[in-house]
């Protein structure tokens, strides 16, 4: 659908598994909404029908893994006036950024049949390391409510109200029982971005981090208290290494429990 | 033998009538909210039957640390208080203030409608109603209309403590454990051998007419003395307490206090003290717009010092460090509330010590900030074991 003077949305993809995008796909009702107020001009996912940029917006899913990645982030960028990342992997590198911590050619080799036919770069980095980026939506996978936000705030020329306050705040407003204080069960929402709606510790689990790092982390407090909760150090590496293992204070905090595992 | 109840009697329900208490509650008009069961901890929730209600299940605190256990005994309310305050009824965490939609060049703004039950806060504890009495002040001065609106309506039905937990410290704030505040209905649980009773004190005549078909006699002086000893014999085993005397100066004069620094190391900023106190009241509003242009909601929610945004102005936020956040938060609680309300701001109900996820503990942070400030700051950082 066309119409004269609708801005251009494009919606593209790097390495990543897809489910960020769908979260747009997934917004149903509020999904014509959107296709009232934005042409949707290349979203390969939904449509094969694909228009030529510039874009007005564009959202990035996905990390950069490839030399042919690094040509097109480049590209899109070019062609966008505001690029928005969406999801762990294009602002944080996501889970495939564990290979930043080992031996690519040695995956290379176990994996693939004919790992000549493989081009890889030896690290999963995200966007904002190789373009500038107007703004980062965070999570694993991103959360409906806050892409319409995005989009919404986009649209108003105003800014995306997105809190980078901790998981905890949305557990208690939601009337959570605190799973660590009342369970033992080791958590890392009080380090983490919200954003989910605190939807792990509503299911009697610890959170994974899914969000990043909120904007005030203190991990070396939390992982003392991890540890007297009867975690060993590599499980507190663990804990911190998953799908924003590059953010810089989840690396930094894995890197330090790290360090007590190897006296 | 069923007598009507007078203000200002005292009372004896006997446990076996306790199902017609709460359907005299329910049949004066009131939805019953008051602690259930619910992952492994007790929260306030809607009480439909008594056996909604924590029977035989007690509470065991620590800082950083609640273990819901089993009691010997079938008490109704063997516990103290949980991770949830009245506050979450009085002033939602979500709340949607209006919408306003515009169509053809006009503009109207809707407010919320208010057709909500009257609530029945049924085991209210002493600290909590100091609680309340202190949000009465904060919103009363705010003229907020949506908290007064629901405050008018709630009957408060106080349940004085039997026990007291390793976090409590009201008597040290001077607001517990027996009940002085104007009250509705007050409780106080009594089990002896085979006996279990509730001496019930009438306050209002509100209270009373939940009472007309709710069997009562008159309470006899032993029974008042046995209601009497359980309230002092937690009132003589407080887990925590803290020295008022002069504690706003205290904080006030010494912002450069080494300690600050200390708990900073500690402390996470992830706001559980503050949505877990019962007098926190801090909240942001903010517009939220649908994709269309033609509909806005305003929507108030809980917010907290501690979070960076929570103090941007012109979008930075004056209080980068958390050592800023937590300073803001005690001295304000222990010291400017006084300046700012009268009153302190707590009310010793320990919840800021056992949900905090690594057991800061403000009695003895406040007992810290009154040793004399020394030169230079520990390395370590201080750790309490769960």
């Amino acid at each position: 659908m066309t119409v004269a003077g609708q801005p251009k949305l494009g919606v593209f993809k790097f390495a990543s598994c897809d489910g960020c995008q769908l979260t747009l796909l997934d917004c149903e009702d509020e999904l014509l909404a959107v296709t009232d107020r934005v042409e949707i001009a290349d979203f390969r996912e939904a449509s094969s029908a694909v228009r030529a940029g510039p874009y007005d917006v564009a959202l990035v899913e996905g990390s950069v893994t490839t030399p042919h990645d690094l040509e097109r982030i480049a590209e899109i960028r070019a062609q966008s006036r505001v690029l928005i990342t969406i999801g762990a992997c294009a602002t944080a590198g996501g889970i495939q950024a564990l290979r930043n911590f080992a031996d690519v050619d040695e995956f290379r080799r176990v994996v693939y049949a004919h790992p000549e036919y493989i081009r890889t770069l030896a690290t999963s980095t995200p966007i904002k390391d190789h373009v500038p980026v107007d703004f980062e939506l965070r999570g694993c996978p991103i959360d409906k409510g806050q892409l319409l936000e995005v989009l919404s705030a986009f649209l108003g020329n105003r800014t995306p109200n997105v809190p980078t306050e901790s998981v905890c705040v949305e557990c208690k407003r939601r009337g959570h029982v605190c799973v660590m204080v009342a369970h033992g069960t080791p958590c890392l929402g009080p380090v983490t971005q919200t954003g989910c709606g605190a939807l792990c510790p509503g299911f009697h689990r610890g959170c994974y981090g899914c969000f990043g790092p909120q904007d005030t982390p203190n991990t070396p407090a939390l992982s003392e208290r991890l540890t007297l909760l009867g975690m060993a150090p590599d499980q507190v590496r663990r804990v911190y290494r998953t799908f924003n293992a590059m953010a810089p204070a989840f690396r930094a905090a894995a890197d330090a429990a790290g360090k007590e595992a190897t006296p | 033998m069923t007598e009507s109840a007078q203000v200002g009697g005292r009372y004896v329900l006997d446990r076996a009538d306790f199902p017609a208490f709460l359907d005299g509650m329910r049949a004066a008009g009131y939805r019953v909210v008051g602690p259930t069961v619910r992952d492994r901890a007790i929260v306030y929730g809607e009480v439909r039957a008594v056996t909604d209600l924590p029977i035989g299940w007690t509470d065991r605190q620590e800082a950083g640390q609640y273990r819901l256990e089993r009691r010997s005994d079938e008490a109704l309310f063997g516990y103290n208080v949980g991770p949830h305050s009245w506050k979450k009824y009085l002033f939602p965490a979500h709340e949607r203030l209006w919408t306003a939609t515009t169509t053809d060049g006009s503009f109207e703004v809707r407010p919320e409608p208010d057709d909500a039950t009257p609530l029945a806060f049924l085991g209210v504890r002493a600290c909590e109603l100091a609680a309340i009495r202190v949000q009465d002040r904060v919103f009363g001065l705010a003229g907020d209309p949506t908290y007064a609106r629901r405050r008018r309506s709630v009957l408060r039905v106080a349940v004085e403590c039997g026990q007291a937990g390793r976090t409590c410290f009201c008597v040290s704030m001077g607001t517990g454990p027996a009940v002085h505040d104007e009250v509705d209905l007050a409780l106080t649980e009594v089990l002896e051998g085979d006996r279990h009773y509730f001496l019930l004190h009438v306050g209002s005549d509100r209270g009373a007419r939940v009472l007309t078909d709710v069997p009562l006699r008159p309470a006899s002086p032993v029974e008042e003395g046995a209601a009497a000893d359980r309230v002092a014999s937690a009132a003589a085993s407080m887990g925590r307490s803290l020295t008022t005397t002069g504690i706003r100066d205290v904080l006030v004069n010494q912002p450069d206090h080494p300690r600050w620094a200390i708990v900073a190391r500690r402390c996470l900023a992830c706001t559980n003290c503050t949505m877990a106190c019962p007098t926190c009241f801090c909240q942001s509003t903010e517009e939220v717009p649908d994709l269309s242009g033609e509909k806005v909601e305003r929507w108030r929610r809980w917010d907290s010092c501690f979070n960076s945004q929570f103090s941007a102005v012109h979008g930075t936020s004056v209080r980068q460090s958390t050592q800023s956040r937590y300073r803001q938060w005690l001295t304000h609680k222990f010291g400017t509330w006084h300046d700012q309300f009268g009153e302190s701001g707590c009310v010793g109900c320990g919840r800021c010590i056992t949900w905090c996820p690594v057991g800061i503990d403000v009695t003895e942070e406040a007992a810290a900030l009154r040793e004399p400030a020394r030169p230079t700051v520990p390395s370590a950082s201080k750790g309490t074991t769960p």
